[in-house]
């Protein structure tokens, strides 16, 4: 959401898991994803068809995921789709990146930190934060 | 009216008690959500939990934040452009599983709107240059200048 000011100059469309939260912040055409983990095998599987199919229908150019698992999912389905796609990890991960941010090292076209700390020889690279 | 928050985990007693302490020398509300703490403050409101919706309404209303210098804590107060005194939580005092918050004060002191204090003692100063810093510095800090026009090159480019 703080990115907002950025990406609204473009055609974005935002996918959720929390339309509502969405909605409080003036965005009422967000496309629902179900929530998932590793840990809940099925719902995961569900998640994945939702984000091919929600890619699919979009052709975006360029997906970009600012974190968690139906995000990458997103980023996965971007890639079968020929966009160009885009992790950045969650600031909230200073310690150390995200489980989704480590296989989007490989799988996202590129990938980013928001702790310099945490930057890679080649990925991921620093550019900057919210903060 | 000010705002003092540790978070929807954890209880974070040594930060309520200081603020209880300081809170009548204040002259204006001051409202703590608490989590799991033990302390009952005596000269503030207080609740355990508040519902997302309603914290934000008072993010809005009131003048500055006061929290443990958790993440989630420093990307409201930047949303609401309200200044942040963050008071990390310590690892020797069995307040969290390592000493990251420290590291994160450490990594956002200096910035406009965030006044760190290490320790009890420093928090009365750094309440009062929070209220001074006052709500106008929500200006976009040069990192977020950095992530927003490598946001743009990408879309843009496909590259950062």
């Amino acid at each position: 959401m703080l990115l907002r000011e950025t990406l609204d100059q473009y055609d974005t469309r935002y996918a959720t898991t929390d339309e509502a939260a969405a909605r409080q912040r003036g965005i009422n055409d967000a496309i629902a994803l179900p929530d998932c983990n590793k840990d809940r095998p099925f719902a995961a599987i569900w998640c994945a068809f939702k984000a091919v199919y929600v890619v699919s229908k979009a052709r975006p150019d360029v997906v970009i995921s600012t974190g968690a698992a139906p995000g990458f999912m997103c980023i996965l389905a971007g890639r079968l789709t020929g966009a160009k796609t885009l992790w950045i990890d969650s600031v909230a991960n200073g310690e150390q990146l995200s489980m989704c941010g480590r296989l989007s090292v490989k799988f996202a076209h590129e990938c980013l930190t928001q702790w310099e700390h945490l930057k890679g020889e080649n990925r991921p690279r620093y550019e900057g934060a919210v903060l | 009216m000010i705002l003092v928050t540790v978070g929807m985990q954890l209880g974070f007693d040594r930060l309520i008690e200081a603020m209880d302490a300081i809170a009548p020398t204040l002259g204006q509300e001051v409202i703590a959500q608490t989590g799991q703490g033990e302390y009952r403050p005596k000269h503030m409101e207080m609740h355990a939990k508040i519902a997302p919706q309603e914290f934000e309404a008072l993010v809005e209303r009131c003048s500055l934040i006061v929290s443990h210098a958790g993440i989630g804590s420093v990307l409201t107060a930047q949303r609401y452009g309200k200044p942040i005194v963050l008071f990390p939580r310590r690892h020797a005092l069995g307040e969290h599983r390592n000493d990251h918050q420290v590291a994160t004060v450490r990594h956002l002191e200096g910035r406009s709107g965030v006044i760190v204090a290490m320790d009890e003692s420093g928090l009365a100063g750094a309440i009062h240059e929070g209220l001074k810093a006052g709500a106008s510095e929500a200006q976009r800090s040069p990192t977020a200048t950095r992530l927003h026009d490598a946001v743009s090159r990408f879309i843009e480019t496909g590259k950062l």
